[in-house]
């Protein structure tokens, strides 16, 4: 069974501050790593791995240098790592051709896994992208996968619903963070780890021209919460009534 | 001159402070509370190859370099002082002299049960009236046939009465002193070999120090662990390697009291504003971070030397004094930060004050170190 799991360097969302004049996030000294639903998919990765045999060969597109995050699934116990560089503009269209592409040049894969939505933009736009332009099924928002010899049985978490769907391989399949509990690699999984082949592709290396993003970031801006200070003096029951319908008026109480 | 950590040693530092944050840290107080010793999660250190860090993979170690077993060292203690010195007695002193010293046969049968976190080591040189002056040991062994006959009693040994295998110093030749000692290897249940009182300790509560006593307690030949009467020597090699260790011990326990400090200092309100806002806390909090860093920088020098083969007995003296009297310092300005509450139990700085005490006396106390500095500086 070979698997090609899409994980994406991100920065760490939960480390960014937003400067307070400009609502603008500070990025400086933010740190990156894997997207933390794309680990769960490396998780779910090895442990088919670990049934059924394989390879598990992981893909990140980047434009950024992703070589020591990469690293980290390696020591998880991934085989492989390809590092596509990406222009810094590229959007979901650009990066999802470069995986497209890349995904094609390692070839012969039975299972294209991934988190359902990265942490930073969280679109979810990804996988189904991906399957798209690799014409394979998809099984997207997996919470359960039981990969057996010759079709994948997935649950698929669609919020009051579970869904059971099988497909034939090859097949994509995003993973939510419920699936699994990614593991701890040991300091031995480090070190053996440093061995194991990180191949960095071009966009030309792969034979893709030139990528237009059809998207284009206009703005990033911190949510600013701000408090309305309503404060209530007059007797309790009083206080009360107009609390609740001011809370009504707010849409809080229905 | 390069300060930069290997991607390695990043991504050890980072693995052992992920798990550390997750299956120590809630824990912490609790294994203080009630003197606890958590198997489970010793075992579990162990696949993480937390439990044999330095030693090589043949005998079940993870293999990394001594400077990625203080990085570890720190982020245990960082979560718990007491985990901190049992991982660091059992790792440098326990099983480092099987492993230093220990012929091939005894790295084999010793080692693997050690380093997977199944058994934990013990290390016994200290006795009632030998500390400082451990080369006053009384305990004895006398060769009688194919076994040593060995008798006295040892005090102050971390994990003495959970450990599977003791290194026991023992006189083996009474008129020599210091170069008339031998180390033994003595295993739980050898008959006449037993263990006395716990000690009830002002920290590190969830370690275990305990008396063990030997009485005509007879183990194999064979257990002689390297050169009869070279034992204080090695013990003293043993020793220097731990120094270092106990210095990344004090610097994680003084991080952990910097970390409190500062979340504490933004969110307490006092006169209108967080006290972060006041100087005289500022400085409190700066004195502490310049001076962990410059502690860690001497823990992380040692190392490099030891890693390098370079002669690193100042170095890691200095570490060890360095460090340990900074954390004191760190850890008493941390509870003066978080003013009454840090007095009390409700919040983890006392526990970090209690802890770090131990390491300016254990495995060589500050006055110790500063002797064995002067030494070297030729005085």
């Amino acid at each position: 069974m070979n698997i090609v799991v899409c994980a994406k360097q991100v920065i760490d969302v939960s480390e960014i501050k937003v400067d307070p004049s400009t609502k603008k996030p500070v990025l400086q000294g933010v740190p990156l790593k894997i997207s933390d639903i794309d680990k769960n998919a490396v998780e779910e990765a090895i442990r088919i791995k670990e049934k059924h045999g394989g390879k598990v060969t992981v893909l990140t597109v980047s434009s950024s240098d992703a070589k020591e995050r990469v690293k980290e699934l390696l020591a998880m116990g991934a085989d492989e790592a390809v590092i596509v560089s990406a222009p810094e503009n590229a959007d979901y269209d650009v990066v999802s051709k470069l995986l497209a592409a890349a995904i094609k040049k390692i070839g012969d894969y039975d299972i294209v896994l991934g988190g359902e939505a990265s942490i930073d933009l969280f679109s979810g736009q990804m996988g189904p992208r991906l399957a798209g332009l690799l014409g394979i099924p998809q099984i997207t928002y997996a919470r359960k996968v039981d990969a057996e010899k010759d079709k994948v049985v997935a649950e698929r978490d669609v919020g009051d619903v579970v869904v059971t769907m099988e497909s034939p391989y090859p097949v994509l399949i995003t993973v939510t963070k419920e699936i699994n509990e990614p593991r701890l690699p040991s300091l031995m999984q480090i070190l053996a780890s440093a061995n194991k082949p990180i191949n960095e592709w071009s966009m030309e290396s792969l034979g893709v021209k030139e990528l237009t993003p059809k998207m284009e970031t206009v703005e990033v801006k911190g949510v600013s919460m701000e408090r309305k200070n309503i404060v209530y003096q007059d007797d309790v029951d009083e206080a009360v009534e107009k609390l609740v319908d001011s809370l009504a008026k707010e849409g809080v109480l229905r | 001159m390069n300060f930069e950590l290997t991607p390695e040693q990043k991504a050890i530092q980072k693995t052992v402070r992920e798990f550390c944050e997750k299956e120590i840290k809630p824990i912490a107080a609790k294994i203080d509370d009630e003197e606890e010793f958590p198997w489970d999660l010793y075992k579990k250190m162990g696949k993480l190859g937390l439990m044999g860090m330095t030693v090589p993979k043949e005998y079940g170690g993870a293999g990394i370099d001594r400077l990625s077993y203080m990085l570890a060292l720190e982020e245990i203690s960082k979560a718990s002082g007491s985990v901190g010195i049992t991982v660091e007695a059992h790792n440098s002193l326990g099983i480092g002299h099987i492993y230093e010293k220990g012929t091939e046969e005894q790295r084999r049968k010793y080692l693997p049960r050690l380093t997977s976190g199944e058994a934990i080591a013990a290390w016994a040189l200290t006795e009632p009236n030998a500390g400082s002056d451990a080369a006053s040991i009384q305990t004895t062994a006398v060769l009688e046939g194919d076994e040593w006959v060995l008798n006295g009693t040892k005090h102050f040994i971390t994990s003495g009465d959970i450990a599977e295998v003791v290194t026991v110093m023992a006189k083996t030749d009474k008129e020599k002193g210091a170069k008339g000692i031998s180390a033994f290897i003595v295993e739980k249940g050898t008959p006449g070999f037993e263990v006395g009182v716990l000690e009830d300790k002002l920290g590190l509560r969830g370690s275990r120090t305990a008396e063990l006593i030997l009485e005509d307690c007879r183990v194999p030949k064979e257990n002689l662990l390297g050169e009869k009467n070279m034992g204080f020597i090695g013990a003293m090699n043993i020793l220097d390697r731990g120094r270092t260790a106990i210095g990344a011990m004090a610097v994680g326990i003084a991080q952990a009291a910097l970390e409190e400090s500062i979340e504490y200092s933004k969110q307490r309100q006092q006169f209108g504003r967080p006290i972060s806002k006041f100087q005289a806390v500022q400085w409190m909090i700066v004195d502490m971070a310049t001076e962990i860093e410059a502690a860690r920088l001497l823990v992380h020098r040692a190392a490099f030397l030891e890693d390098h083969d370079i002669p690193f007995t100042k170095e890691a003296a200095m570490a060890k004094l360095f460090a340990s009297e900074m954390a004191m310092r760190a850890t008493r300005k941390a509870i003066q930060v978080h003013g009454g509450y840090g007095y009390t139990k409700e919040y983890p700085l006392e526990r970090f004050f209690r802890d770090v005490k131990l390491c300016e006396i254990g495995e060589g106390t500050s006055e110790v170190q500063r002797l064995v500095i002067a030494r070297r500086l030729g005085l």
